[in-house]
Parts: C-alpha cells; structure tokens; sequence
C-alpha cells in the first residue's frame, strides 16, 4: 500500500505540475470565423477599408504568412501599390492584370500568376505559390470581402483606393461541381421539369390532380406569396388538399435563379 | 487449482474483447448500411426508409398518392451523393459538450490502442531474442508482458465501442459522411477485430504449448498474423482522421471521385502512420516499465527484485530507442502539413496553438531527464561504470542548458508598462533563443547526448577485446564532436544569417548529424565489443529512486500523447473535413491551453486508473488463495 501511495502521488504529482504548465500560459481561444452582415447602405469608404483590416488579420488569416517572419513578404511595411507596379512590370509575371487593383485581386484568388522571388513554394523554383486562392475553402472570402482588403492595402500607405463601394449583394453562385453535381436549371420551363412540379399540379398544359392547379395563380397570389409556398409548403394548404404532400425542402435543393425563374414563370399564369 | 483460475479469467477476458469486438462491429455496420442509402440519395421519408425500392403505403395515411414517376424524377435517381452541411441545429444537445464526450472516449481509446499495438510487437522481437539465444529469461518475460497487456485488448475494444456511440449520435451528418466515403472500408475495419482476437488468444495461451522445437516457429508466426492485423487495423483508422485533416479522394463539395485507395492514402496518411507505430513502441515500453518498477518496490525477494529491474531496464531501452528517432518522423510530419497547407503548418507550429509547443517542451525534457537519470543510476550495477562517471556531470550540464534554452518562449503577451520596462515587445534573450534555429539546436544536442548516456551505459559492463578498439574509440569521439559542431554551426549559421527558406534546410542537416550518431554509435558498438570481456553485473542493485523515473516516463508520455492529440485535431481550425465540410457545432473553436491541458489531465488520470485496474487483473491470475485447514469435524477451521 505505501508503494502504491508513494507511486501514485509522484505520477500525480507530475500530472498536476504539467497541468500548471498549461494554465500559466497566455489563454487565447481560436474563435470559428462568424459570417457578419455588411450594411451596404450605411457602408463608407473609411468603414470599407476598416472592415479590410479586421479580414486582413482575421477571417482572411493573411497575417498569418504576412508578416515579419518572413514566410511571405511583409506587407504591412512595404507600399503594396508601388511593389505591385513592379512586379506588374517584371517579366516573369505571367497574369492578366493591367492594374495594382486587378493585380492584388488577381494575387488574392489566383496567387501562382506570380510568385514573389524566395517565396515559392519549395522546390518550385519560385513557380509555384504556397499561398491558397483566398475565395476558396478554406478562407472563402466573398467579392465584397477580397475588395475590401484591397482597399486597405491600397489606403494604409496613403495611395489612392481605386476599388468602389460594393452597393449591391454578389449574385448567389453555386459551387460548381467537379465531377457531376447537379447543374442549375437555366430556363424556368427546365427548373419546373427538374423539381417535378408538373407531376403534381395543372400548369402550361399538363393535367394532374393531387396538387392544386395553378393555370391562372398570377391572378390570385402575389410573388412573396408564391415563394412562401414553394419554400415552406405547410404554410397555407388549399382546401381539398393534404398537407405533407408537397415535399418541403426545395428551399435546399433550388438555388435562387431557380426558385426566380419559378416565381416569374407562375406570376405571368394568369386567367 | 490455479490453472482452474487461470483458465476462468482468461474466459472472462476473452468473452469481453470478443463482446466489445462484436459491439463494435454491429455497430459500425449497423449504422454503415443505412447511412450509404442515404449517401446513395435515397430520401430518408418513412415510406422510403422501410421499402427502399419502392414506395409503400402506410395503413391509415389517407394522404397519400402514387407516385408519378417523370423525365425529372428518374433524372434525381441518378443524382450522385450530396453532403449534408450540418446546421448548428444538427448537433444534439445533449446538456454537456460533445466535444469533452467525444475527446475523453477518443484519446482513452487511443491510448489503449496504442498499448496493445505496441506490446506484441516488442514481445514478437524479444520472443525471438530468446529463441535464437536459447535464453528463457526473454521468452517469460515476452510472456509476462503479454500477460499485462491482455485486459487491454477489452477495455480497447469497450471504449471503440463507446466511441463509435458517441460519435454515431452525437456528429451524425460527419458520420454519415465518413460511411459514405470509406463505405465498406470500415467493415474490413471492423471485420479485422476477429482476426486480431483469435491471434491474440491463440498466440497468447498457446504459449507454452508451443514453446520449443518447429511448434515455435509456429507460434512466432501467430505473433507475427497478430502483429500483421493489429498494424492493419491502427493504419486503416490512421487514414480516417488524415482524410479530415487534409482530404483525398474527394472533390471541393465532397463528392468522392477517387476509389477507396486515394482516398486513404491522403498527403499526411504514412507521416502519422509512421510517427504513431514508432510513438506506439515507446509509450507500450514505458507502460510496462512502469509495471516493472512498481513490482521491484514492492518485493524485498532478491530474486525478484533482480528479474524485475532487468525488466525495467528492458522497458526503458524499448521506450528511449523507439523515442530518440520520434522527433524526426514528427519532423516529416510537419513539413507534410506544410506542404499540403502551409497556413495549416503554421495554425500549429506559429499561431495561436504556438503556445502548445513550450508544454511539449516541457514534457520531453521530463522525458529525457528520466530516461538519462535511469541509466545513470542503473550504472550502479555494474562495476566498469566508474571510468565514465564523470562524462555524466557533462551530459546533464548540457541537457538542463538545452531543457531552458527550448523553453524559452519568444512572443510574450505583456502590457504597455512592461514592454515599456523590457525596452520592446522581446526581451534581448526571448528574441534569439526564442526561435526555433535556438530549439532545433537544443533538441539535437539533447537527444545526442542522450544517446550518448544510452551508449555509455550499455558499455559499461563490458571492455572491447578488439585489436582495433583504441581507434574505434577515437573514431566514435570525432563523430560526436563532429555531429554536435554541426548542429551548433547550422543551427547558427543558417537560422540567424540567412533567410527563411535556408533556415528551414538547416533542420534537415541537423536532423542527419543526430541519426548519424546513433546509427554509428549502435553499429560500431556491435563490431567493437564483439567476443568482449564482461564485466559483473548486478541486477536488482539499483536505488529505489532511480524506479521513480520508469513512474515518469509512462506519465509524460501519456500527457504528452494527449497534448499531440489536441493539437492534431485543433488545427483543423472549424472544420469537421479541412475545406470539405464545416464544423458549425458548439464546439467549434480551438479551446485555450489551460482547458486542453485540463481535458488532458483528466483523461491522462483515467488511463492511469484503467491501467493499475489492467495490473491487478494480471497479478490476480497469478494469486492463489491457499486451501482452508480443515478441522477434526469436518467444517473449514
């Protein structure tokens, strides 16, 4: 018993010294990056240009490479817009940029274009660029997002911010799949026949009765109205019919020129 | 009587690992079958989850209509598996976090994975020793750590079991996922555990069935088939979580478009493959150490307490010689990590889990200064030890000098008066020493010098005979001086005068310089003290102190294990499949040092319950409870 005691308080002795250790150090978190929404209306260049430097260090993870310890150049210190009209300029470039605007863009979501010398990718022999193209997994920074880091970079030496204010929302794109993912619909009539809806429903000369008809439904519902029916089918029931029929998650599956074209399509049924 | 015992116990156990084995199993196929239905796109309505085939009409449900199968319909059908983007209301709330249930269960499981991998293949190699040597020593003490280990196969395959509960119920859109794409991968995982069952059982009570003669090569094949499943076993699940740290096989949306071989054998698959199988070997040789040197105290039998420091002098040799090359296969590691994501590399090694890595350096330190104190004072057994006594005083100056200098931390978060106060954000010596060119030379001197107290140690009960010893000598001194200028120069030389692409090559020329001393030193050695004259050696004339260093190394390796763990799966960052499918959970931020360590704490304790529970299961097999005296009236005196 004395050499079990003896033996179990050394270990746990050192358990707890280890322990110690751990919560000595500096405690930081590694917070998920939270999806904030711009108010575009309220957007100025000034605030633009902050929300640059809160990605550049933040959901961008850009400082994570550029800095002073030299995994890739320091740009924080040099005038990003003078070096890029250099590299613009160097033979070795192989983008279509004309611009410092275009060229940052391009370096933020196509990085190999050009690889700043000694920062290659090893044993590319400079070709090849480390860096991950900034709107793809698993950075995803948005249009809005890589613009307005490029506007930081162009403000914070003092040079003049070329990129505009963002005053509407980027179209929603589907991720295109590589491979054979479904592709989206490009006509209202293809998208009607991709979800089946004639299956079920009258409309544009086909005859079913376990849905409502809806021959003439532009007459009698408005756009919101018909989109709520589509997204959320238990939401109003005809009379005479089930509820659960309909299956509810084509607000999933559809894609918003999809369930765009559908709701003008059926808009223009009228008696 | 006690072989009536013997036989009931190991009943018992194997009844529990074959329970445990086909728990697990019927599980993963039980939630394998439906989840590929779903991954075949099938809808998961009630109708359809009951005939799959075909709609079928459910007494009472007036609603429905047949189905009128269109253009559209049969286009859907072949569309291909769509992964699920969990919500944050996907995660079952369960009151407590998913993540503390799924990390407890993960690395206890690990943990005993690890062990019970790890003690057959030391006791296949040492089983062997002793066939070729005609030594039984070896061939019981092979069977005594086999012995230890066995309760392990259960508790290994009780927590899987748990795991895979866990996991199932508590990420089911990421499980769901998995099954989709390693499919029948998983079965063939499951499937092996019978394999590995009756290995382990035949291998284990056909020992003495099999001792001699050709019956122990048969036997020795057993340990190899056992070994053979096990090492299958450990790199199938290997490939599972390197597919969710850097995924193969798969398309940016997830869609599989590889077979299951790419797959598996994803950038990181064979670095984690080959760092786990040489971490295996140390943390099982520092279990049972352990184990070892817990016997030793315990008894004041000279006989035995002989048998058990020779076998805790075996433990220790296991687990330092796996442990010296271990840095490096971390090392190949990290540049993999780098290699497939360098903002990945440097989430772990310069961001925010940065910190992490001055624990690690405490915990090898511990390492090394137990591992070098053992031998230190295991040198008392022998009487040759004397003339290298004073080289010890060197090597542990060198090892507490290098212990700071990896310690020392280069960023501090400090407050305006204190940067003020230290005259800049790094003090003059964080700035230097702080780097990792400063650590780098600091871990290839200490395991240099480690093996050089390794080396010493396994001389000193011997003196060459070799007409060439003098030279051999001298040789294996220049290489020392040579290894360690070179460590020193490149370190120097290449981390603070040039830049970051030749800092990061200088490693590599560390890194050999180190390999170069143990590789020479273990052959050179050989051939030197070949037909040597030996010196007497007394087993079990150790200090009991110096069995405070095998209670040690079991400890930090275990916190350590746990350590590596979290940093493995933090730098995932918030994903569940690195840039396939988003962790949207509760838990999806990397946690503070403090609480991991915390986590690691309390796991490391379980293990540690677990494991005294695994000793007393393998000392009771050995306890026989003697007959009760009967009185003159016949009942029990």
């Amino acid at each position: 018993m004395n050499v079990l005691s003896k033996s179990l308080g050394f270990s746990l002795g050192m358990i707890l010294i280890f322990t110690l250790v751990a919560n000595l150090l500096p405690q930081v978190e590694g917070e998920a990056p939270v999806e904030k929404k711009v108010d575009l209306g309220a957007l100025t260049m000034d605030s633009y240009i902050a929300l640059g430097e809160t990605l550049f260090s933040g959901k961008g993870t850009c400082a994570l490479c550029h800095n002073a310890l030299g995994r890739a150049p320091d740009l924080l210190v040099m005038n990003v817009a003078g070096v890029s009209e250099e590299h613009l300029a160097d033979e070795r470039y192989k983008g279509k940029a004309t611009s410092v605007e275009e060229y940052l863009h391009e370096s933020m979501v196509d990085p190999g274009a050009y690889v700043v010398a000694s920062f290659g990718k090893k044993g590319s022999n400079d070709t090849e660029s480390p860096m991950p193209a900034v709107n793809k997994a698993p950075i995803e920074l948005t249009e809005i997002e890589i613009n307005a880091i490029i506007a930081f970079l162009q403000a914070k030496d003092g040079n003049d911010v070329t990129v505009e204010l963002p005053t509407e929302a980027p179209p929603v794109v589907a991720v295109p799949a590589v491979g054979s993912a479904p592709a989206s619909a490009a006509t209202a009539e293809e998208a009607l026949k991709k979800y089946g809806c004639q299956a079920c429903h009258s409309m544009l000369g086909s005859e079913s009765s376990v849905g409502p008809a809806l021959n003439g439904i532009g007459s009698s519902q408005s756009a919101e109205q018909i989109t709520l029916s589509i997204t959320d089918p238990a939401a109003a029931i005809v009379e005479g019919f089930s509820p659960g029929v309909m299956p509810a998650d084509f607000a999933e599956k559809m894609t918003v020129k999809e369930l765009k074209m559908i709701v003008d399509l059926l808009l223009e049924q009228k008696e | 009587m006690s072989f009536k015992r013997v036989s009931k116990l190991g009943c018992i156990r194997s009844f529990s690992a074959f329970i445990g084995a086909f728990l697990l199993a019927l599980l993963i196929v039980g939630v394998t079958v439906p989840s590929v239905s779903v991954a075949a796109g099938v809808s998961d309505t009630l109708e359809e989850r009951i005939s799959p085939m075909g709609r079928v009409h459910i007494e009472g449900d007036d609603s429905f209509e047949p189905a009128v199968k269109t253009e559209a319909s049969e286009a859907e059908e072949v569309v291909p598996y769509q992964m699920k983007k969990p919500s944050r209301s996907d995660y079952p709330d369960i009151g407590v976090s998913s993540r503390a249930v799924v990390w407890i269960l993960a690395q206890l499981h690990l943990f005993f994975g690890a062990l019970v991998l790890a003690i057959p293949l030391f006791v296949l190699v040492i089983e062997l020793v002793g066939f070729r040597t005609g030594d039984e020593r070896y061939d019981s003490m092979a069977h005594e750590f086999m012995k230890i280990s066995l309760t392990g196969f259960s508790i290994t395959a009780i927590i899987g079991g748990a795991l895979a509960f866990a996991l199932f119920t508590l990420y089911p859109d990421l499980m769901a996922y998995l099954t989709h794409v390693f499919g029948a991968q998983m079965l063939v995982y499951a499937s092996l555990f019978f394999f590995e069952s009756f290995f382990l059982y035949t291998y284990y009570y056909g020992w003495n069935a099999m001792r001699y003669g050709n019956l122990k090569w048969l036997h020795l094949t057993l340990g190899l088939l056992l070994n053979a499943a096990g090492m299958t076993i450990m790199v199938m699940a290997n490939s599972w979580a390197t597919f969710m740290m850097a995924p193969s096989g798969v398309n940016e949306v997830g869609q599989v478009v590889g077979n299951i071989w790419e797959v598996m054998k994803g950038p990181l698959w064979n670095p984690i493959n080959l760092h786990r199988f040489i971490a295996n070997i140390a943390f099982g040789g520092a279990v049972v150490g352990a184990y070892a040197a817990f016997k030793f105290l315990s008894t004041r039998d000279p006989e035995k307490r002989a048998h058990y420091d020779w076998m805790g002098y075996t433990s220790n040799f296991i687990a330092i010689l796996s442990f010296l090359p271990l840095p490096f296969a971390g090392y190949w590691l990290m540049a993999e990590i780098y290699a497939y994501s360098q903002q990945m590399g440097i989430t772990a090694m310069g961001g925010i889990l940065a910190w992490l890595f001055i624990v690690q350096a405490v915990l090898i330190g511990t390492i090394l200064l137990a591992a070098n104190y053992y031998l230190w004072a295991g040198m008392s057994r022998t009487e040759g030890s004397e003339r290298y006594k004073p080289l010890i005083k060197m090597i542990a100056f060198v090892l507490v000098v290098c212990f700071l200098i990896w310690v020392t931390p280069h960023t501090l978060i400090l407050s305006a008066s204190e940067i003020a106060a230290l005259g800049g954000s790094h003090h003059h010596l964080l700035g230097p020493l702080g780097i990792m060119p400063a650590k780098n030379i600091a871990v290839n001197l200490m395991l240099i010098v480690t093996f050089l107290s390794f080396q010493l140690y396994r001389r000193s009960d011997k003196v060459a005979t070799v007409s060439w010893a003098p030279f051999g000598n001298a040789l294996m001194v220049a290489i020392y001086v040579v290894a360690m200028v070179n460590v020193i120069f490149a370190g120097v030389y290449y981390g603070y005068f040039t830049n970051t692409v030749y800092k990061v090559g200088s490693s590599v020329m560390q890194v050999s310089s180190t390999l170069v001393v143990i590789v020479v030193g273990i052959t050179l050695d050989a051939f030197l003290f070949k037909g040597a004259k030996t010196l007497p050696s007394y087993w079990g004339k150790v200090p009991d102190r110096a069995q405070y260093a095998l209670f040690a190394l079991p400890v930090a390796f275990t916190w350590l294990m746990g350590l590596m763990g979290y940093v493995r799966s933090s730098v995932k960052t918030h994903w569940h499949v690195y840039t396939v499918m988003k962790d949207n959970s509760p838990d999806n931020f990397i946690p503070t040092i403090g609480y991991a360590g915390n986590m690691i704490t309390l796991v490391t304790v379980l293990f540690l319950i677990l494991v005294l529970f695994m000793f007393w299961i393998a000392n009771l097999s050995a306890t026989k409870q003697p007959k009760p005296a009967v009185s003159a009236d016949g009942g029990a005196a």
